[in-house]
């Protein structure tokens, strides 16, 4: 593909593929940002509250302020990520200005439009967008995502979404590598997406950029969970500094997610852990609390 | 009798697959390492780009990083580019815990600037007639290079690529580009060290 070959895309995805097996951990300031470096997180995600506090106190959820992101890119040496509201490429405009490594576009925040995603090609810095099927996920990465992850359900401490749209993206992908030529087009209307990008993950039976997981995710087992069912590097957010020991749960995950297809190595960093998150079961919570619905 | 060669790519975190594709393609066996006692089975190894402080994390205990120290002793090269490059070098400011120090180069993480300032650029290679395409991403630069390293590359008259007797430091990306001169030329290194144990 065209897109493929472009210097700028290219660098892009670069940055994304130096993030695999990694931990990019949530952060509400410098002194938690240095805390998640010293854990061994590959990098940090600063927002101004985490999932599970936006999901309690609600009200509108924005970018954070560049105030705080400048402290913590001062803070830290690994890359730092911040958050932008869904179709705000005004906001994006300020994180690239104030030089962020990579630009989240999320559900998490308050979509401020409901129908468009930003164009994400007009932008030097990569972004990395949530979706819940592989439709989502090529409609982003057509707009110029160099990065994807699953949305599960943020703030919940339920990995259950995070599984549901773990498998239906690397299941559909995997349907896709057996279906003749011809069938793909009506594939790609189905699926809402570029035929040309369909075609490719038909070949390679992958996605086009770093597929990592995201939404839900509490503790050791949960990384061990997702990585082995396809993702190839994870997000935590509220699950580390709403815990009782966010250190120690911090280091505990970046151990199994790294050795996650050894029990052995989970066990040992799920023990004598602290409390987990209390956590929400998503199937309590009403249609419209939940935040993976935003975007389409 | 000829051993056929494994090379062992550190898959703790980073662009361990981008290396590993890189491998299949030149049809040489390869393994991920993430613990000490795996390094036992492979010839070389090599420390693929990411996050240099995460990566050390990880050679903390278990003597992992005192493993990796002894092999190019052993006659088993060690190849690292961007983060890994970084463990390799000698001399490295505000790393918060001590690398591998087998490079005599001082290095400066991040030097670049932030990954607005990183690039596809082109430069000169001894292992390469005409020009070899660089990949920098929030890449370091070397400072310093002792008087037993090899430069066998620079771009924009800075060294990019040095040798320094079984251990090849790179840091930019020879893995994120279809060039596989210095993955060759790595390799050609890791059958020579071979031959001469046999």
């Amino acid at each position: 593909m065209k897109l493929f070959q472009d210097e700028q895309w290219r660098v892009k995805v670069g940055l994304a593929e130096m993030l695999k097996g990694g931990v990019i951990m949530d952060v509400t300031n410098a002194e938690q940002a240095r805390i998640a470096e010293q854990a061994g997180g590959c990098a940090v995600m600063a927002l101004e509250r985490v999932p599970a506090d936006i999901r309690k106190e609600g009200g509108v959820a924005r970018m954070a302020s560049p105030k705080i992101i400048r402290e913590i890119m001062q803070t830290v040496t690994i890359p730092v990520m911040a958050k932008v509201r869904i179709g705000h490429f005004a906001e994006a405009q300020v994180l690239e200005a104030l030089e962020v490594d990579f630009i989240d576009e999320s559900e998490v925040l308050t979509p401020a439009d409901e129908e468009n995603h930003v164009n994400k090609k007009l932008f030097r810095v990569p972004f990395v967008c949530g979706c819940r099927n592989l439709g989502e996920a090529l409609r982003r990465i057509a707009e110029g995502a160099a990065m994807i992850r699953t949305k599960g359900e943020a703030g919940s401490g339920d990995v259950v979404e995070a599984v549901r749209h773990m498998r239906a993206i690397v299941g559909h992908m995997k349907r896709l590598t057996v279906l003749a030529k011809e069938e793909l087009m009506q594939e790609a209307k189905r699926l809402g997406a570029p035929l040309e990008l369909v075609e490719w993950v038909a070949e390679h039976g992958k996605l086009p950029v770093p597929n990592f997981s995201a939404g839900g995710i509490a503790t050791p087992a949960d990384a061990a969970l997702v990585r082995q069912l396809g993702a190839e590097a994870i997000f935590v957010g509220s699950g580390i500094f709403k815990s009782s020991d966010p250190e120690r749960r911090a280091r505990a995950i970046v151990h199994a997610n790294t050795h996650y297809n050894d029990p052995k190595a989970v066990l040992e960093a799920s023990a004598d852990l602290g409390e987990a998150m209390k956590g929400l079961d998503v199937r309590q919570l009403d249609e419209k609390e939940l935040l993976q619905t935003r975007g389409r | 009798m000829k051993r056929k060669m494994k090379v062992g790519v550190l898959a703790l975190q980073g662009d361990f697959e981008a290396h590993a594709r890189v491998l299949d393609r030149l049809g040489v066996e390869w393994a991920y390492i993430r613990r000490a006692e795996e390094l036992r089975g492979v010839d070389a190894l090599i420390l693929p780009g990411g996050e240099s402080t995460t990566s050390l994390k990880f050679l903390e205990g278990d003597g992992f990083r005192e493993a990796i120290r002894r092999l190019p002793a052993q006659g088993k090269p060690l190849f690292g580019t961007c983060a890994g490059a970084i463990l390799l070098a000698q001399e490295v400011a505000g790393l918060p815990q001590p690398g591998l120090g087998l490079v005599d180069v001082a290095i400066e993480r991040n030097a670049y600037g932030r990954q607005l300032d990183s690039a596809v650029r082109s430069g000169w290679c001894a292992l390469k007639e005409g020009e070899l395409e660089m990949v920098f991403i929030r890449a370091p630069r070397i400072r310093r290079v002792g008087p037993q390293v090899e430069v066998l590359g620079e771009c924009e008259g800075e060294p990019v690529l040095v040798q320094q007797g079984n251990c090849l430091l790179a840091t930019f990306h020879p893995e994120l580009t279809d060039d596989t001169t210095i993955h060759r030329h790595f390799l050609e290194l890791v059958r020579m060290r071979q031959t001469e144990k046999v």
